[in-house]
């Protein structure tokens, strides 16, 4: 019994791609390219360092202050890395700022572009055909799966990535919030606010 | 290329799957597979474009039956054997036969903080004066290259408006294939959804791109 149950364990962890990686890995660090450690680090650093955290900041941030509001409008990279956010897959950022008017939604239709330095990893859902099909062409319906409805009259601006600039949504204020910090306010700042395929959390939702 | 990754307006892939608290990894193959792409990146034998173009060159069926992860690996088994540094018979039986080719650099760990606080930005001095200015009507280019290109079909052969001038940037259609970096302009371009969907399309709807100067004419 326990030889067929370590038997099954083995198979399941060399499932084809857990194996595909390994072998790949294992060929570069014999032969010198790839120290494995260098993996460790950056895995943590996406794990614990550079996630949507930093975009919410850069969110509350710009609530409270105006004149970084300003900034962050004219010269986004500047602004964000006034925060400490730099880096890859960030260094051409552009901040667009829903309105009462206007929803903002990001997508890359072409591959994955998204702000990892304000937002972290993308989800698998960004990544996936469902999303960068239908975010262009149907965007309503992509945000009714996010069980956002938007006011029939909200003109929906739809930012595909096709170049290197790198787009983070500011989501409107919510109602209620003129009481709060920058660090409360940064609490009600979900990831998808930021990509516009949601809004800011109102107080008390949380 | 029209290939598998021009996606925008393509239909029957079902509705999107949020994920409730979902993790930022699935797995832990997709960790190492971050990390493994981004040392090998890090070698300096291609460019963005040019992964770019690995990945989107998968046979269609591969490309949709694979998880972004999935793809970047298969992307970057095909560049580390087109640049010399691993062979198929390596990846086939899992352990190094031989030396390679010898990368620019190896990421070394007390390297990797700085070196992704750096990034790759790809912002280059353009010579010439743009030729647009925000409010000029344009028209995208109708073509149909085979090889890289970021002007998606569905933004092909329309009329918008440029709404910015953003900066001289890398042109990805010609570095994606090793004949440099040739910097143009690149414009945001706002579209309305009737020009681009015709009929029945959301007539709250417009959609924008950024657009290198190549891809645009006058309207």
């Amino acid at each position: 019994m326990s030889h067929d149950h370590d038997h099954h364990h083995h198979d399941n962890e060399l499932d084809p791609m857990a194996a595909r990686v390994r072998a790949l890995e294992t060929i570069l660090t014999q032969k010198g390219l790839i120290d494995p450690a260098a993996i460790d680090v950056i895995v943590e650093t996406y794990e614990t360092k550079v996630g949507p955290r930093n975009g919410a900041k850069v969110v509350a941030k710009a609530w409270s202050d105006p004149d970084f509001a300003g900034w962050l409008q004219r010269d986004a990279t500047e602004a964000i890395a006034s925060l400490g956010f730099t880096g890859r897959q960030g260094e051409h950022m552009q901040a667009v700022f829903n309105t009462a008017d206007t929803h903002n939604l990001v997508v890359c239709t072409l591959c994955s572009c998204y702000p990892w330095t304000v937002l972290g990893l993308p989800p698998v859902w960004y990544k996936a055909p469902p999303y960068r099909s239908r975010a262009v062409i149907d965007p309503r319906g992509v945000l009714a799966e996010f069980g956002l409805a938007l006011p029939e009259e909200t003109k929906i601006r739809v930012w595909d990535s096709t170049a290197e600039l790198r787009y983070l949504v500011v989501p409107m204020r919510p109602k209620d919030t003129e009481a709060l910090d920058e660090e409360a306010l940064a609490t009600l700042v979900t990831r998808d606010s930021m990509i516009g395929t949601g809004l800011a959390l109102e107080p008390g939702a949380r | 290329m029209n290939g598998p990754q021009d996606l925008g307006g393509q239909m029957g892939f079902g509705p999107v799957a949020p994920e409730k608290d979902e993790p930022i990894f699935h797995a832990e193959w997709e960790k190492r597979a971050l990390g493994v792409t981004l040392a090998a990146g890090a070698f300096g034998a291609w460019n963005i474009d040019e992964s770019r173009h690995a990945r989107e060159s998968l046979h269609p069926t591969d490309y949709y039956s694979s998880s972004y992860y999935e793809i970047w690996i298969k992307a970057l088994e095909t560049l580390l054997k087109r640049h010399g540094f691993v062979t198929a018979g390596e990846l086939a039986h899992g352990t190094a036969d031989g030396p390679g080719a010898t990368p620019k650099r190896v990421l070394k760990a007390e390297d990797v903080p700085a070196t992704l606080a750096r990034g790759g930005p790809c912002d280059r001095p353009v010579a010439r004066q743009p030729r647009f200015a925000p409010g000029d009507r344009v028209r995208t280019k109708n073509f149909h290259p085979q090889g890289h290109t970021r002007l998606p079909r569905y933004a092909r052969d329309r009329e918008g408006v440029v709404e910015a001038l953003r900066d001289g940037f890398v042109f990805p259609d010609s570095n994606a294939h090793g004949n440099g970096e040739s910097p143009q302009w690149v414009y945001t371009v706002v579209f309305t959804g009737a020009e681009i969907w015709g009929e029945g399309a959301d007539p709250t709807l417009t959609v924008s791109i950024d657009a290198w100067e190549s891809y645009l004419e006058p309207a």
